[in-house]
């Protein structure tokens, strides 16, 4: 936006009304007319940005009040769509712990002798098709069945193993499609009394993290509405009070640019502190569940570890603030600027 | 300097405040701009001042007619204009140095040239030992001197003053006047609305007399 001013300033200068023309007037000689020269307005313009972004700043931090009001509301609906992001990632990250090795379960023939089960597992791992082949033979079967369920005072009234042999394969290919074929064709054989593919629960999971994305992005995209209002509306209110500054400043030649630039940068650090508050929010709240997220992982013997925001993921935080604040003040100061005309 | 052509302007509530003014002021001159309130002084000011446009006719400044003034070009125009206005006065919020800084910061001088600038024209309003004070404790008399120091920092081609002693008792009027006046022999056209008739009776400048938008003395 402003950063084309000073080329566009040199360029249009012909056309522009000539500032200084009073040196060739005889009668001015008491009086040599001020010249500006290009150099000197691109150190200005520069000097200007400097000085009008620690201005803005200081302003911010000379009204604490609502200057602290508007940042808190900013954090919070900053810090939301982070915390949200973080918990997708986790969960991301434990559904790609499972994701990688779906199984086909073939439950073999009841009536199908041990070794003839033993022997089909053989022909199964010679298969090229197939990373992996386990044998459940029946008694490995109840036997697990009795420790993991605690049946077993039940399963000592039956007089005998009603569990089949189970031939647990991990195929090569994960694609979906090959899966599905797979599992039909070894459904077909004739040991397998059914072939189950064990894919439904990571589908389920895999449309749940579909979901939950979705979610986020859509209450992410509300969250920085809000922020846009919040900053619009925060640089509105500042318009409004510095009206009388505007108008003089109009008056003595301000361009639009000039005007503008304080609130831009008001609009900047808004953005900035206000990422950088939710960004501490996402710690600490990262901090508080870390220790029993850490002890419900320990119960599932999983050495699952809550992941934060990373180097990145903060960077993109602080920098979406910013833009939202960059964003919200060009907002207000492209309504409201224009209308305050020196009367 | 100031040229204008067959200059009407009607308010779009249906107003006339000015009919088919035309006149001249030559570069380096100084004029009155006298006549009711309502007379339409205001109105021309806000023409020069490219804060209206009129509605017929053309108004010239330095030769360049203003009509060709895009938007965008606006401000450089008013950078070469100084403007005392009754209504615009300095900003509470800071300093007399920086009030009447604001136009070489808005005009992009160096700061050490800034420093320099102020203290000349603060220097010739006589409050240069006051740079330091809030404007809120100075009297009205010193108000609209510190407003004039503003007008005149960067050395203006034209300067305008819309009642510039409007609340001033006449000694005071007169010291105001006389700072105009000193101006002008630098070689500034000046322009000076006002309604303090006795006042300008006593100057032997071009008096300009509006009445119901219509110049009717002074062309």
């Amino acid at each position: 936006m402003a950063n084309r001013e000073p080329a566009k300033r040199g360029a249009e200068r012909q056309q522009r009304p000539v500032e200084n023309q009073g040196t060739e007037t005889p009668v001015s000689k008491g009086a040599a007319r001020h010249k500006v020269g290009i150099a000197s307005q691109g150190r200005s313009w520069l000097r200007h940005h400097k000085s009008t972004a620690k201005q803005s700043l200081l302003r911010l931090l000379l009204t604490p009040l609502p200057s602290v009001m508007t940042l808190a509301v900013l954090a919070i609906a900053l810090a939301l769509p982070g915390l949200m992001f973080v918990g997708l990632k986790n969960i991301h990250q434990l559904s790609g712990e499972w994701k990688g090795d779906p199984r086909i379960s073939l439950y073999l023939q009841q009536t199908l002798p041990a070794e003839e089960a033993e022997r089909f597992s053989q022909t199964m791992l010679l298969r090229t098709d197939l990373a992996a082949v386990e044998l459940v033979t029946k008694e490995q079967g109840l036997h697990e069945f009795q420790r993991i369920s605690g049946f077993s005072d039940v399963l000592a009234f039956l007089d005998k193993n009603p569990l089949p042999a189970v031939v647990v394969v991990q195929p090569l290919d994960n694609q979906k499609a090959e899966l599905v074929a797979l599992q039909a064709e070894l459904n077909s054989l004739p040991e397998v009394e059914e072939a189950v593919l064990d894919m439904v629960w990571v589908e389920r999971l895999a449309s749940f993290v579909q979901l939950a994305n979705r979610v986020v992005l859509v209450l992410g995209a509300l969250l920085a509405l809000s922020v846009l209002l919040v900053v619009g509306n925060t640089i509105r209110l500042s318009i409004e009070n510095r009206k009388d500054e505007i108008q003089v400043a109009k008056l003595v030649g301000a361009t639009d640019a000039w005007v503008k630039r304080p609130f831009i940068y008001t609009g900047f650090w808004f953005g900035l502190i206000g990422a950088f508050i939710a960004w501490l929010f996402v710690q600490i709240s990262l901090l508080l569940i870390n220790t029993p997220v850490g002890e419900l992982a320990a119960l599932y013997q999983s050495d699952f570890e809550l992941q934060g925001l990373g180097f990145f993921d903060s960077l993109s935080l602080i920098g979406a603030g910013i833009l939202l604040g960059l964003f919200g003040a060009r907002l207000a100061v492209g309504r409201h600027l224009r209308e305050i005309e020196p009367q | 300097m100031i040229k204008f052509e067959n200059v009407s302007k009607r308010y779009p509530e249906g107003h006339d405040a000015l009919r088919d003014v035309d006149f001249m002021l030559q570069r380096g001159e100084m004029a009155f701009l006298t006549g009711h309130s309502g007379a339409g002084k205001s109105t021309l000011l806000k023409l020069i001042m490219l804060m209206e446009r009129p509605t017929r006719g053309h108004v010239s400044i330095a030769e360049q007619d203003l009509a060709q003034f895009s938007r965008d070009d606006i401000p450089y125009h008013r950078r070469r204009i100084g403007v005392v206005f009754q209504n615009h006065q300095l900003l509470f919020d800071r300093t007399v140095f920086d009030n009447v800084a604001l136009p070489l910061h808005i005009s992009g001088y160096d700061e050490d040239d800034i420093g320099k600038r102020v203290r000349a024209a603060l220097d010739k309003v006589g409050l240069l030992h006051k740079e330091k004070l809030n404007p809120i404790t100075l009297s009205t008399g010193e108000q609209q001197r510190i407003g004039i120091a503003r007008a005149i920092v960067h050395k203006p081609q034209v300067l305008l003053a819309d009642e510039p002693t409007g609340n001033l008792d006449p000694a005071l009027s007169e010291e105001i006047m006389r700072l105009f006046m000193e101006f002008n022999l630098h070689g500034t056209t000046v322009l000076i609305a006002t309604h303090d008739l006795a006042l300008v009776s006593r100057m032997p400048y071009r008096n300009l007399i509006l009445d119901q938008g219509r110049l009717i003395d002074g062309k």
